[in-house]
């Protein structure tokens, strides 16, 4: 594995800006070096191109001191306002809990509701549960229990009463009527305590004081699920109202109380969730706010690691766009890839095609560990899964969070991710996927001498059309699959316009997904309604809570893929790529450009991804869904193996003979079309069609095709609609 | 529900020959019981050497790292894809499969 990693940022710079590197090392501080490359191909193996970068002097380049820098995952609130927590007698703690992993597994350990207990000076209180899951609460040595564990996923009200002068404490832990049968009691107690709380601290709702080191708080015994109004009275008194209905989209923690206890949120815990009073009859959650008073903690949520930058450089004025690395190495471990990208210079003179880097569906998959967890990942691959031993470091250092792809240690899925934290899979290397994937277009690009800027997601959801305009051709990646409001309307912007559009890959422009504005370098995105999903949204969530807009497909939000590019997502299979097979269409005088010089009919029946340029997700055309009907199917794969199967959206009712060896469904549909706008769009439907480009010298049908239909979208000519 | 017909060495050989599909209908029920297997769910590759070795890993519950298995390793895609057949066979059917195809 890996004995140094790091991130960067920003993500995008352009010449003569500056840019961060945080790096840490692993097991220990040690010696390694840095060296800035621009990536021109990744590691396709003996099949392909091979790894091809080039060098940039930078001041950075060398050897370095590493030390390791410490990640405090896990989410909470707090409040910092000590003095408002020092000098209470008798007080209550109470909230509505919705614990979801009981116990926590694999380790038994306790889970904090609320209070100031700091474990490195053993002082506080906390209302919490304990090792087995019972409503606990902790002042001095030992804590005090009712003994009976809350079951996961079940709503409670919890309380715990303490007086100090007289020495009790008394704890409620009460089941809310729901809607699943239960046998469950009110459970209440009362016993004495022989402690003081001891010096005042911060309050925290959610998780504990650990210790602080190196500068940095670090929390311990984070609680999983739900917490609503959560309070503190003194007697009658309240010291803290806490409404998580409030601010949601920002890491503001309201207190109703006169006392005006404000806190934060720390690590992005999930919010605009479903609170203990939910009952069904609304789904945004702007429009029932009272039903929507709970934060969803969870103790590896991870927004900013927070590190030190270690080092810093200015890109060189001269330096080219592309896609670029800090390439780290120390010794006893393979290399690690801090991913960045160089725009090219503001108002400067830039290239005809712009690559867009699909940097919202990287971050999307970034720290994806759902192939090394238990679970059917075979039968949908078709194929053993396979990782390296740069993967394998996710799962050996948990604190670095995971992908939109994975479910939380509670079992809930994964809606945000943040590329402020070393990532693990955006790289040249290991699983031939995304930026990997991506970078066989850009050696392309090079191999036959195109120019080309990098541009990226991020920018574009920024800046939206002026970041395209005086572009001639816009090429995307093999899979833009995570697609903004803003990044959609400026692509439909830029093609009304006149622009051309290349979509170079599948299953793009699918998932919605929101750049929350308190937490810059994060998206949020919900798995709702429909789709091929790693996991389900919850029901009653499927708002986004950083904007508002209702997360899930596009497709079910009137802008299928189709009504863009003129294919949509149709079917998927890992284990062997296919060919596609020339239309009559293909003979079109319209399409003409496209085939000039390419006499074969079967197309892309090589390439370094799985063997073909149709595969792993396809595309397909259906005027039912939006592709414009005057558009030219030109090409459709075919000979799809059994592990392709069509995805459920694509169904209403199940039925037998779905997959590739029985379902004229399941294809990609190569498609070109006219736009109004004077422009026009080609498609390749297919994530694999990019391997194929390199095949025999980058002299291949594919490679020609592309090379055509590239050629004629910078011809400033514009396209006749039919 | 259909149970594998440990007779039915015909459909190994068939897998040995062509891991990566297309498979017959035949044999792609055979993988759709090998894999679906709960106790055969843990199973991953961990490409050691790239695009030259692969060793075998199983996978653990509760987030906690694959067990990796360095008397497994592999020097092709398609020998680590046949060894993982072979034993899913012998647990799902209590038979070993017999030598086939000369190997």
């Amino acid at each position: 594995m890996p004995r140094v990693i790091g991130y960067a940022d920003p993500l995008s710079v352009a010449p003569g800006e500056p840019i961060r590197f945080m790096v840490g090392t692993l097991d220990g501080p040690r010696r390694y070096r840095a060296e800035v490359v621009r990536l021109v191909c990744g590691d396709t193996g003996p099949g392909g191109p091979g790894l091809k970068t080039v060098r940039l002097p930078t001041s950075i380049e060398g050897e370095h001191d590493g030390t390791p820098q410490l990640i405090d995952a896990g989410s909470y609130a707090i409040v910092e306002h000590p003095e408002a927590f020092g000098a209470l007698g008798r007080f209550t703690l109470q909230a509505f809990i919705q614990p979801t992993l009981v116990p926590v597994r694999p380790s038994p350990r306790r889970q904090v509701v609320m209070g100031t207990w700091a474990e490195d000076r053993g002082s506080g209180f906390a209302l919490m549960l304990d090792e087995t899951g019972a409503l606990a609460f902790l002042i001095g040595a030992a804590p005090v229990s009712t003994g009976t564990p809350l079951t996961a996923r079940r709503w409670y009200h919890v309380a715990a009463s303490i007086d100090l002068a007289a020495g009790t404490v008394t704890l409620r832990q009460t089941p809310l009527a729901d809607h699943a049968p239960s046998l469950e009691q009110p459970v209440a107690i009362t016993t004495a305590i022989r402690a003081a709380p001891g010096p005042a601290g911060d309050f925290f709702i959610g998780a504990a004081r650990k210790a602080v080191e190196d500068g940095r708080l670090r929390t311990t015994w984070h609680f999983n699920g739900k917490i609503d109004r959560p309070s503190l009275l003194a007697g009658e008194h309240p010291i803290g109202l806490w409404d998580f209905a409030a601010d949601v989209a920002t890491d503001r923690v309201t207190d109703r109380s006169p006392n005006h206890l404000h806190g934060r949120t720390v690590n992005a815990p999930k919010r605009a969730v479903t609170g203990h009073n939910w009952d069904g009859s609304e789904m945004d959650w702007r429009r029932a706010p009272h039903q929507y008073g709970a934060i969803h903690f969870h103790d590896d949520d991870l927004y900013d690691a927070g590190w030190r930058p270690t080092l810093t450089m200015t890109v060189p004025t001269d330096a080219r766009s592309g896609v670029y690395a800090l390439r780290l190495e120390a010794d006893g471990g393979p290399e690690f890839w801090v991913v960045f990208y160089v725009r090219p210079p503001r108002g400067g003179p830039r290239a005809r095609a712009a690559f867009l880097a699909s940097t919202a569906t990287y971050l999307c998959y970034s720290n994806y560990r759902m192939r090394m967890r238990p679970g059917p990942a075979e039968l949908f691959i078709g194929a053993l899964p396979i990782v390296d031993t740069t993967d394998l470091l996710l799962m050996h250092h948990p604190a670095l969070g995971a992908s939109t792809y994975d479910t939380h240690s509670d079992g809930s899925g994964v809606c945000h991710v943040s590329r402020l934290r070393p990532i693990v899979n955006v790289r040249p290397t290991g699983r031939l996927w995304n930026l990997f994937l991506d970078l066989c277009l850009l050696d392309w690009l090079e191999a036959h001498e195109q120019r080309y800027d990098v541009i990226t997601d991020d920018d574009l959801h920024t800046e939206g059309l002026p970041l395209l305009d005086g572009y001639s051709v816009v090429l995307t990646g093999c899979h833009p699959e995570y697609v903004s409001r803003e990044m959609m309307e400026a692509l439909a912007a830029y093609l009304g316009r006149g622009g051309r559009l290349m979509y170079m890959g599948g299953n793009g422009f699918y998932w919605r997904v929101s750049y929350p504005r308190a937490h810059p370098g994060m998206i949020e995105m919900r798995r709702a309604e429909d789709g091929t999903r790693a996991w389900v949204e919850s029901v009653g969530e499927y708002y986004h809570g950083s904007t508002g807009e209702y997360g899930g497909l596009w497709r079910r939000q009137g802008r299928a893929p189709n009504t863009l590019v003129g294919v949509g997502f149709v079917a998927q299979g890992f284990d062997r790529s296919s060919y596609y097979r020339r239309t009559a269409a293909s003979r079109d005088p319209r399409a003409r450009f496209i085939f000039d010089g390419v006499q074969d009919e079967v197309l892309g029946d090589f390439g370094v991804a799985w063997g073909g340029a149709a595969g792993l997700e396809l595309d397909a055309f259906n005027p039912a869904l939006g592709s414009p009907p005057w558009a030219l199917v030109v090409a459709s794969s075919e000979d799809h193996s059994n592990a392709f199967q069509l995805v459920n959206e694509e169904i209403n009712v199940s039925f037998a003979g779905a997959d590739g060896r029985f379902s004229p469904a399941v294809r990609a549909d190569m498609v070109f079309y006219e736009h109004p706008g004077g422009g026009a769009v080609f498609s390749t439907g297919s994530i694999a069609y990019v391997g194929s480009l390199a095949h025999k010298g980058y002299d291949n049908n594919i490679s020609r095709l592309t090379l055509n239909v590239l050629r004629r979208f910078l011809d400033p000519a514009p396209f006749a609609m039919p | 529900m259909f149970a594998i017909d440990p007779r039915r060495t015909d459909l190994a050989l068939e897998f040995k020959r062509r891991p990566f599909g297309p498979h017959s209908p035949e044999l792609q029920a055979v993988l759709n019981v090998l894999r679906g297997s709960l106790h055969c769910q843990n199973l991953l590759l961990v490409c050691t050497r790239p695009h030259a070795e692969w060793m075998l890993a199983e996978k653990q519950p509760d987030g906690r790292p694959p067990r990796l298995r360095p008397d497994l390793t592999f020097t092709s895609l398609e020998a680590a894809e046949w060894h993982a057949f072979r034993v899913r066979w012998e647990a799902v059917t209590g038979q070993a499969l017999p030598a086939l195809d000369r190997e």
